[in-house]
């Protein structure tokens, strides 16, 4: 086998930064993922502190408007495709195949693939920093402003390129976690036994590979048009700038649902494991879900009741928007159910989902009230649409994914964070996040357009524009006191598998789980598996305290490392990269995905070993 | 490859790697979708010409796509060889598969060539735009699967494909057909019902 392999003998060592990148175990790359979309968000938060800083008062000259619009491009960019996805993805690969009673993803390799792309992408995004061509036609991007007589250097090169790449991995992530949910459950778990978020995974999944071609083939119209002549959203030459628009939203909204669906499923656990009650109406948050995720691709142009569709298209998409906030009150009752009358126990996880659970019915207010056209009409294009993306995403995601970092935290790396600090973390940032984007309610109603680099004292916007800049002071410090917290679980106790007492099954295990995850396939039993298990141990009056005994790993048949996956991935960044740079970067990098192609498919997922 | 036979347990008893080829083919419909979403929003639009109905050939590539179609009956052939045991017959027919599915290509390459000569470019109108960029990438998706097909053919004639490794081929099976289909819409969007447009369409006023 080895011959056929190639010339290069294939990794063995877990060990050190190489171990980490020939990788191929899914908790591993979980880290990677979580690590470097944490990055990404602290580089997106400095850019929001650098628009923040400029709107804090009227008539400031700190940075241009050029500046300006490459800070708010950037941030919204980085936030949605190199933070909130890529930390739900993250959570994808940890707890996924731990949930459903897996050892690792369906694909293995196809898994570490798509971090590689994803890193490499957003390095190639950021790169437009270092040549200072920054991308600043807004995260959306819209035609003709990103077409060459209005964008002269290569900054929306590198957005569009860096996203094809970005995209590919979401797809080729998408893929993976399809066929692992459907295909690689453990006996007994039924579709219907499956922990929500498992459920909200599989639809985010599904949504993932379906809504990323159409964006897909948007850059690839813009890219044409800027480099090769084609005129696919230029007027003058009878192109349409509205095709762009639809493009983007057909794909922008159920993006949107791609970037909620996770933390409504990771809340969806947090909330009965710290009610002590199992989640009410599981069926109906399954459903509703469901409906979600098809509802999500009738709806895309509300974003676009201001272009001139005419009455009978607002009307229809005004229609079906009011109609999608049904199944998402339909989740938030079911939540507010399992709190009922539940022993509540305040942890820093519950408080979080709590923190969700709250300030998404805001977000969802604010959104309901600009799916009615007319009343659209007053506020597209203004802060009053700020408010509202930031409280679905920020206190609807970010809250959602920190209620998963805090839950998950011990299992990942068997220590606890600081419940003191966590607490303090939780108050900082709730409080600085409603300081921060609740005046801009009133600010967008006041007529404060977006995106506007300053704005004159007689319009007496500058008193709550400094209300939400003092607002982003306390969420940075809410940010520094995380990342303490962080540092200091190196010095924490360690903790039982199971602190939390916890339904799911990957509490069953060690914390950290073992390579292999379960010793044997667990048999599942019913939903909340592991309080079946709990319970019935109890009442025989021999309760669980131990994991599942570690065995020897050898005796375990694990997908081993594999250089192929970075190697593909350097090599497709590269073609990128050549786009950008020069055609010839582009062949040394097809040369290398190629190269990378045929040495992966001759390559066992698993190398062979004595036991075999 | 030893590895090839292994059993490996999945909850729905189908493999691994054919449901992602199925959901992989069902990502690739939305992109085939948006490029031809893309050419019937510009059918009509282009302001100057060459029109559809000054260059499209449809007798010629009929014939390609009789071609192409027939590459699909081959690639059946080489499946059912391949589960016959039928080494000599699996290689042949993946050959004879890659050979037409060249010949396809070959058609395109001169199609273009012989636009590109009659004026018809990406930048010269929308329906160059939106005609190169659609059957530009369908052709792509070709040449991928003729060099997928010679890869296997390469592997077959080294004796290391039958019936133990039945998927390998019903995988590439799948894609070669998925994008036969694609080429049957593309015919017939682009050249049985837009190959006949000429000129400009005016915009009906609301």
């Amino acid at each position: 086998m080895a011959a056929i392999t190639g010339v290069i003998p294939r990794p063995t060592s877990y060990a050190g930064i190489w171990g980490w990148m020939t990788t191929v175990d899914h908790k591993r790359i979980a880290v990677l993922y979580g690590v470097t979309a944490f990055i990404f968000m602290l580089i997106a938060g400095v850019e929001a502190g650098v628009i923040r800083l400029q709107l804090a008062s009227a008539d400031s000259d700190l940075i241009g408007p050029g500046r300006f619009n490459q800070m708010f491009t950037m941030h919204a960019t980085t936030m949605v495709f190199m933070v909130i996805m890529p930390l739900g993805v993250s959570f994808f690969n940890f707890v996924i195949p731990l949930a459903i009673g897996a050892r690792d993803v369906a694909f293995p390799r196809l898994n570490a693939l798509s971090f590689w792309l994803f890193l490499f992408g957003g390095i190639l995004m950021h790169v437009s920093f270092l040549v200072d061509q920054v991308p600043d036609a807004g995260w959306f991007s819209y035609a003709n402003l990103t077409e060459k007589p209005f964008s002269m250097n290569r900054g929306l090169d590198y957005w569009a390129i860096s996203l094809l790449v970005m995209g590919s991995a979401s797809v080729a992530g998408g893929l993976n976690f399809v066929v692992t949910i459907i295909n690689l459950r453990a006996p007994g778990m039924s579709m219907m036994r499956m922990p929500v978020f498992v459920w909200m995974t599989l639809i985010t999944s599904i949504l993932l590979v379906l809504a990323f071609p159409v964006i897909t083939v948007g850059l690839i119209e813009l890219v044409m048009d800027r480099n090769f002549g084609t005129h696919f959203f230029i007027p003058s030459e009878g192109g349409d700038p509205v095709l762009w628009q639809h493009l983007f939203w057909v794909f922008g909204h159920p993006e949107v649902y791609i970037l909620i669906l996770p933390p409504m499923g990771i809340v969806s656990e947090v909330l009965p494991t710290f009610s002590r009650k199992p989640l009410f109406g599981y069926p109906f948050v399954i459903f509703s879900g469901i409906v979600i995720g098809i509802m999500g691709w009738a709806v895309w142009s509300h974003h676009m009741f201001t272009v001139g569709l005419g009455p009978v298209a607002n009307s229809v998409f005004t229609i079906t928007t009011m109609l999608i906030a049904v199944p998402t009150g339909v989740k938030i009752f079911n939540w507010i159910g399992t709190l009922w009358r539940g022993s509540i126990e305040f942890t820093t996880s519950m408080m979080f989902a709590l923190g969700f659970v709250a300030l998404f019915i805001v977000g969802g207010l604010s959104g309901v009230s600009h799916a009615v056209s007319p009343s659209d009409f007053q506020q597209q294009d203004t802060y009053y649409i700020v408010a509202h993306i930031h409280y679905v995403l920020f206190g609807g995601s970010i809250f959602g994914i920190f209620a998963g970092i805090y839950y998950w935290w011990p299992k990942i790396t068997g220590k606890m964070l600081n419940e003191t600090l966590g607490r303090l973390n939780f108050w900082l940032m709730f409080i600085g996040m409603n300081l921060t984007f609740f005046p801009m309610h009133y600010l967008g109603l006041n007529g404060m357009p977006r995106r506007i680099y300053t704005y004159s004292a007689e319009f007496g916007w500058e008193h709550l524009n400094q209300l939400a800049s003092v607002g982003y002071v306390v969420l940075f410090v809410s940010f520094l006191i995380f990342i303490l917290n962080v540092l200091q679980t190196r010095n924490s106790r360690k903790v039982s598998h199971d602190p939390w007492d916890a339904p799911g099954i990957e509490w069953s295990i060690a914390s950290p789980p073992p390579p292999y995850n379960f010793a044997e396939l667990p048999e599942v039993e019913g939903r909340d598996h592991y309080w079946i298990l709990k319970d019935r141990a109890e009442a025989a009056g021999t309760p669980i305290t131990e994991p599942e005994a570690l065995v020897d790993e050898s005796t375990i048949h694990m997908p081993s490392p594999s250089y192929w996956p970075i190697l593909i991935a350097a090599g497709v960044a590269l073609i990128g990269g050549g786009l950008l740079s020069h055609y010839a970067l582009s062949f040394v990098g097809g040369a290398i995905a190629m190269m990378g192609a045929v040495g992966w498919s001759n390559e066992p997922p698993a190398a062979p070993s004595e036991h075999h | 490859m030893a590895h090839a036979v292994e059993h490996e347990y999945t909850t729905t008893g189908l493999n691994h790697r054919k449901m992602l080829m199925w959901v992989f083919l069902g990502s690739d419909c939305l992109f085939f979708g948006s490029l031809i979403a893309t050419y019937m929003v510009y059918r009509g639009q282009s302001l100057v010409g060459p029109y559809p109905i000054d260059i499209i050939d449809v007798p010629l590539t009929t014939v390609s796509t009789f071609v192409l179609l027939m590459s699909s009956f081959a690639m059946v052939q080489a499946l059912s060889a391949t589960q016959a045991d039928n080494k000599k017959g699996l290689v042949t027919w993946l050959l004879i598969t890659a050979g037409l599915g060249a010949i396809f290509i070959g058609f395109q390459i001169y199609e273009f060539n012989s636009f590109k000569n009659e004026g018809l470019t990406l930048g010269g109108n929308l329906f160059g735009a939106t005609f190169f960029t659609l059957t530009g990438f369908h052709g792509a998706h070709v040449t991928l699967g003729i060099i997928w097909l010679l890869a296997m053919a390469y592997i077959g004639g080294k004796g290391r494909l039958g019936p133990n490794t039945v998927l390998d081929v019903e995988l590439l099976g799948l894609y070669w057909h998925f994008v036969d289909i694609v080429w049957i819409v593309i015919f017939t969007l682009l050249y049985l019902i837009g190959g006949f447009d000429a000129g400009p369409v005016p915009i009906p006023s609301p």
